[in-house]
């Protein structure tokens, strides 16, 4: 049966892009809390957690997100651990997105001159106040920007949560196309909510980037 | 007993020896001015003392406690030295007050209020008191050091290292931070300094080091030594700086 593309339509894409977004905030939290962990392991000064996270980093960006997403659902089920997709999205994102933001952050914590980690130390200050006082706070404007990179390539890349049954922006759009037999209207739907997500986020990393340029 | 004391101090980068066997003991209220060329060691000895660098053999103790003893609590030892660099290293981040009392705060555990009375003093020692709530970038480069001097001053510490604190300032900028040293030099502060103010030195070092190729070369009473120099090295390079 098809029927034609109307208010409807767009109300369920709405809805779906809601799915879109919650996937987005759950992957970007349960990522930073890796990354963090991990930008850290790679300037502590206690080489077999630098080697950890080095090797950590390597294995995530040298498999393809798909993998894990299939791996943890799947992989899991087969082996008489059903999984919730959600679950598994979550897992796969978090441990995914942890190894990039992982990166970034270490990039921006090194930015910061030795010699500041230098002057924390000659007061007194011990490893991890130095990084809380000293280097995480002048490393934030040098990290904003490509987070919020980061975070735009995510949103996106939650299309692939379709691939374990999750119906999210991308999958309903597929689900209308087949329905309405309008792929063109509706995929040119679907790219403009994904655009509305993602605009506002690099037009306000933007900005703060030149507010944070301006200020010291 | 000797406040710091460097026993038969070996300090190297890989193959390169940049502290060859090096003593040293300096008494509580001396001036110890280190000289010598680039590259001679003498920033590597002041890191060496407050446990910056490690050293690969010989000994260093601050007020009896070995700063290369593995159990040694660095966090204490650091309260008792202070440390000011050539390149200020103020934090960017932080106004003068926070850069002054963050480690009062997070390391000695003082309350926000008592912190800052303990700033407002130092800075008064600074003459910068009318600075607490500017940011670095706001001051000059010899405003930046006598901030960067009342910070480590804020942990009451028992020694102060410098290391050639004016030789990034213009002339003028030179005279003020001088002006402090001088201060804390008539308070009775111990003090070693690297630096290339042979006329300083002179005036109130209690004693002269002069550092050549990871050693030291010559040391003596202050205006003796630097009147007549018993090494080549040392008058060759008296006639360097001062001509
Ligand atoms: N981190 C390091 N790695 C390798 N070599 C180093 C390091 N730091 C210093 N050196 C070397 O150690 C030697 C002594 O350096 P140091 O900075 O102590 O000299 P200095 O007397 O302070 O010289 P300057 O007057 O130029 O400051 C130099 O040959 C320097 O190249
Ligand atoms: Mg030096």
């Amino acid at each position: 049966m098809i029927r034609s593309f109307g208010m409807i339509d767009i109300f369920y894409l709405l809805a779906a892009a809601r799915w879109t977004i919650m996937l987005t905030v759950v992957a970007f939290l349960g990522a930073s809390l890796v990354g963090i962990t991990i930008a850290v392991f790679r300037v502590v000064p206690f080489w077999p957690l630098r080697w950890f996270a080095v090797g950590y980093i390597q294995v995530v960006q040298g498999t393809p997100l798909l993998v894990w997403l299939f791996g943890l659902y799947f992989g899991l089920s087969i082996l008489g651990f059903p999984v919730n997709p959600w679950f598994a999205a979550a897992v796969a994102f978090s441990a995914y997105g942890g190894a990039f933001l992982g990166e970034i952050w270490r990039g921006a914590l090194v930015s910061i001159a030795k010699t500041q980690w230098e002057a924390g130390a000659s007061l007194g200050l011990s490893f991890f106040e130095q990084l809380r006082y000293v280097i995480v706070p002048q490393s934030v404007r040098v990290a904003i920007p490509p987070t919020v990179g980061f975070l735009v390539q995510l949103i996106k890349n939650t299309s692939l949560a379709a691939t374990i049954g999750l119906v999210e922006l991308t999958r309903e759009g597929q689900l209308t196309s087949a329905a309405t037999f309008r792929p063109f209207v509706v995929y040119l739907t679907v790219a403009a909510l994904y655009f509305l997500m993602c605009f506002p986020l690099t037009q306000w990393s933007r900005s703060l980037e030149r507010k944070l340029h301006g200020a010291r | 007993m000797a406040l710091v004391e460097l026993n038969h101090v070996t300090k190297r980068y890989g193959a390169l020896t940049v502290l060859d066997d090096v003593s040293l003991s300096v008494q509580k209220g001396e001036i110890i001015a280190v000289i010598g060329r680039s590259g001679s060691g003498k920033s590597t000895m002041l890191r060496c003392i407050n446990g910056l660098e490690r050293i690969q053999g010989g000994d260093i103790t601050v007020d009896g406690v070995r700063v290369n003893d593995p159990a040694t609590n660095l966090r204490n030892l650091r309260q008792q030295v202070g440390i000011v660099f050539q390149s200020f290293n103020l934090f960017p981040h932080l106004s003068v007050a926070g850069n002054i009392t963050l480690a009062p705060r997070v390391v000695k555990g003082k309350d926000p209020g008592m912190a800052r009375e303990v700033a407002l003093d130092v800075l008064r020692r600074v003459g910068l008191e009318d600075k607490i709530d500017a940011f670095p970038d706001e001051l000059s480069g010899g405003q930046q050091q006598r901030v960067a001097i009342a910070r480590s001053l804020a942990m009451d510490p028992q020694v102060m290292l410098f290391d050639e604190v004016t030789s990034a300032l213009d002339p003028e900028l030179t005279g003020e931070v001088i002006k402090v040293l001088e201060a804390m030099a008539n308070k009775g502060m111990t003090m070693i300094l690297v630096t290339h103010e042979i006329g300083f030195a002179r005036r109130f070092g209690s004693r002269v080091v002069f550092m050549h190729q990871g050693r030291i070369w010559e040391e003596g009473a202050a205006a003796a030594t630097l009147a007549s120099p018993r090494t080549p090295e040392l008058e060759t390079f008296l006639n360097a700086v001062l001509h």
